[in-house]
Order: C-alpha cells, then structure tokens, then sequence
C-alpha cells in the first residue's frame, strides 16, 4: 500500500470519529475555557462535559427555542432542591441562571478540587422529567 | 358497535397549551401552580372534506375561571378562509349515530409581521373564545404563544417544529373568562367552531395531542370524517377486535353515511354545507402517547394514496437537518472520493511504470 494511499485511510478514519461530537473533553491546559451548550427542542448538546478537578469553565448557553429554560449546576441535593423549589428566576450566579427565550447567557463556574460528578439541569415545570440534564465529569 | 359512554367519547384533546397568569414567572419544578398545570380538555372533532375543501368541526371545553385561562394551538393544513361557530349539536349527533341510545368573524387587518415573527392571519371571537390564525415556524407561533401568556410544555418546540415544517398555520383559542360569565357559559360546556380551510390534502393533527403528555400516557381520541368517497388513510386504521384494550386507529365505523344522519347535520345551525352523499368513517384514537408519531392524512379520491407528508412522515432530506451530522456525512464522503482518486492515480502510475 502506497503512502499516500495510507494517508487517505487515515484521513478517512479521523473525519469518521470525529463527525458525533456531543461529549466535550477536558482542556489539556490550565486556566479559564469556554464551553458552549446548545438548547433545541428541550435539550441540552452536548449533554456529557468532562472537566478537571478545580478547573473554571465559562458556559456560554444558547437557547434557541421559544420557550424559557434554566442552566443549573449542582449535585443531585442541589438538583432536587430546585426541582422542588419556588425562585420565580435564577439571577445569574456562578453556575445558575435563566436562559430566556432565543437568548444566549454566560455563567461561570469554578468546579471542586476533588474527582466527582454533577448535574446540569432545567427545572422549569416538566423539563427535568422531560429530559433536560446533562453530566459533568470531575477528572 | 363500541360501548363507550359519551362522556368519555368526547376525547379529542386538542387543548394543547395552558394559559398562566401573565404575573405568573415558572421557575423550578415546585412551582407548578394551578394554571400552569398540563391538564387537557377533551373535545370532539369532525374532519368533512368535500369540492376540495376541509370542515375542520371541534369543540373547546371551558374549564372554568378557577381553572384558569385554559388555550389551545392547532396546527391546521390550510389557511382558513373562515373560523365560525360550528353546528350546534352536531358533534353530539355523530355521537349518537356510532352509538345509539338503548331505547328503540372579523377578519385581521393586513398585518406586517417583521421578519421571522409570526404573522397573524385572521383574529376572531366565537362566544367567548379569542382565536387567532397565525402563519409562521415553530419558533415564531412558540414566541407568539408565550408572549401572549400561552404556557408551552417543554416538548412544545419539537412539536410545534413537526407540523411547522408541513404547514406554518396554526390556529391559537383561548377562552375570555369574563366573557364566559356574562354569557353564562359554565364549567364542561363546549363551544364548537367550524375551520373552513381549502386544501388539496385533508389532514387530521394526531401527534399534537401528545402534547405536555408522559411517556406511557394513553391517548384517547374520537375521529369522525366525512369524504366524497371511501377514504384511505395513512397511518392505517385497523379492524377492531373483541379485545377491550385494543390499541391503535381502530377503524370502528365505514360505511356509506346514512340519510338520516346527514339530513340532521344539515338541519342544524350553519351546517348547510353537509353534502347529500358521503362515506361516514370513525376512527377510535387509542394509542400510547410516545407511538403517537404522526398524522392522520386522508386521501378521499378514491386512488387510495394519501400523502405522507401530510401524515408528517420524515421528509426526505430530513437526516441533513443536524448540522453535526450533516458535516460529518459530507466530510467523510470527501474523504472517500479523495481516497479513490488517489487509487486512481496510484494505479495509474504503475501502470505507465517501466517494468524494472
């Protein structure tokens, strides 16, 4: 097999793994990076956010349906805590906010120094049972 | 002949979006407050298509004031050339004739809808309903509704993209609270409206009635058509069986309409319209909310072809909606035509190769 004929496998191979793109992978450096995460249809892309433990991610949300939504960070006792909670909005604080319609929202978010996981989820009436929540991986 | 009981005939759920009160902000979870609970209202439809046009007849069901101000969206084939109030009794009288007792508007000014905002075709009051036609996506008719205090379910922008790929109509109702009492419309009382849209492919909106629903759910529904001929529909309806939780478009009643029954649709209010002869079907909607995918299309020609678009199959070009998808399909295509080429080229120099 010719080289240029390995190449092109290889090229084949690359573009084939990297065309599914909904899990987002830790930055290889230290320091602030920007995570961006689509809202359509009621759920978030990507759903899966793998971080470094103590790493500061910007969260950049947009939300393109005409519905509002919520971006909150937190373990599952923050989770439940919101899903039975009564806060007509999230002002923005690190790692929660309201996303309103067709809007785009930035948040963020320092995550602990230890391994773990957390939720990210909406909270509004219905769209957690619906779906919308993803997991950031500490590690 | 199906057992039912009216009460629970009159299934068609067509309330799709509940009205909150506009000082009501939802947040989290915990603050579902009586208003902004999903809770359908159950009404009944006839879909007639006759001379190429469909009288789409259905009925809204007022929940009360304490209920809150309960509106509905439906999506619709056409523009309506006129929303009126429908037959009087009419619904009521299809009823009956599948199950027989045991005893022997203004029209809208032109408005200017700037550019991706919904454009409202037609305004109208039927008693102490508000209906509103509007034209546009499913992000312009979602902006719309929850600027004007409709609550939209969180499978509300899926759906509302579903239908607004096929026909951007879509047809808001809400009751006038105050309205209703001085009119003296009480709890469970429906108004019936009749949707004249003229249309080469009659369709009746299904998957919308899934609408705020959980997986699971049992959807319930009662589909009366009236066609020139013996129609076809996609999906299928099936044959019933003896089985009580029989489930699907079980196809309960086809057969020519009766005499009688069509000279009492005439009779009754604003139903002149009703033709001397027609094919009487009803369809018994009894599906689990997450196989509730599509459509009903109909195709009364008589050629037995209805159009699954109107049933609201995937269009072909579907799959390159995704933009992710879309690019990768197409670079890896690329990749592949460069990788044959470079064969080509490769084989080719061998070939031309001086033998060593």
């Amino acid at each position: 097999m010719s080289r240029r004929f390995r190449l092109a496998l290889a090229l084949t191979a690359i573009l084939g793994l990297a065309a599914p793109a909904y899990r987002i992978a830790a930055s290889a450096g230290p320091g602030e990076r920007t995570v961006h995460i689509r809202i359509h249809f009621s759920r978030y892309t990507p759903d899966v956010v793998d971080v470094r433990p103590g790493e500061t991610v910007r969260f950049v949300v947009e939300n393109t349906d005409p519905i509002d939504h919520e971006f909150l960070v937190g373990d599952r006792e923050v989770q439940r805590i919101h899903e039975k909670g009564t806060e007509p909005s999230h002002p923005p604080r690190p790692g929660e906010m309201s996303v309103p319609a067709g809007t785009t929202r930035v948040t963020t978010y320092t995550f602990p120094s230890a391994p773990g996981s957390l939720i990210f989820a909406c909270h509004l009436p219905g769209h957690y049972a619906y779906g919308m929540r993803g997991t950031i991986t500490i590690a | 002949m199906r057992t039912r009981s009216l009460t629970k005939a009159l299934a068609l759920a067509l309330t799709v979006v509940v009205m909150g009160p506009a000082s009501t902000a939802f947040a989290c979870g915990g603050l579902i407050a009586p208003n902004g609970t999903i809770s359908l209202t159950r009404t009944t439809t006839l879909a007639a298509y006759h001379d190429g046009v469909e009288h789409y007849l259905t009925s809204f069901e007022y929940a009360g004031a304490s209920a809150g101000d309960v509106g509905s969206i439906v999506p619709l084939p056409g523009v309506p050339t006129n929303v009126i109030k429908g037959g009087g009794w009419t619904l009521q009288r299809l009823e009956q004739e599948v199950q027989p007792p045991v005893r022997a508007v203004a029209f809208a000014e032109d408005a200017v809808a700037a550019p991706g905002a919904a454009q409202v075709l037609l305004e109208t009051t039927v008693d102490s309903l508000d209906i509103t036609v509007l034209k546009g996506g499913a992000v312009a008719v979602g902006t719309w509704a929850s600027d004007h205090g409709f609550f939209l379910p969180p499978d509300a922008p899926e759906v509302l993209d579903f239908y607004a790929r096929r026909s951007p109509i879509f047809m808001a109702v809400k009751f006038n609270a105050e309205r209703a009492a001085e009119q003296g419309i009480t709890e469970g009382l429906g108004t019936p409206v009749d949707v004249v849209i003229p249309t080469t492919d009659p369709w009746v909106p299904l998957r919308i009635l899934t609408l705020g629903s959980e997986p699971g759910d049992l959807i319930e529904a009662d589909v009366f058509l009236l066609t020139d001929d013996e129609p076809a529909t996609l999906p299928q309806t099936v044959a019933p069986d003896k089985s009580p939780n029989q489930t699907g478009l079980i196809r309960r009643v086809s057969e020519p309409a009766s005499a009688s029954l069509l000279d009492d649709l005439r009779s009754d209010k604003r139903m002149g319209w009703v033709p001397e002869q027609a094919w009487l079907t009803f369809i018994d909607v009894s599906v689990k909310s997450e196989d509730l995918t599509h459509d009903l299309a109909i195709d009364a020609s008589g050629f037995g072809r209805p159009d699954p678009v109107a049933a609201g199959y995937e269009p072909a070009d579907r799959p390159f909606d995704q933009p992710l998808v879309s690019i990768g399909l197409w670079a890896v295509v690329a990749a592949i035509t460069f990788m044959l080429i470079l064969a080509e080229v490769e084989r080719r120099r061998s070939h031309h190769r001086p033998a060593v």
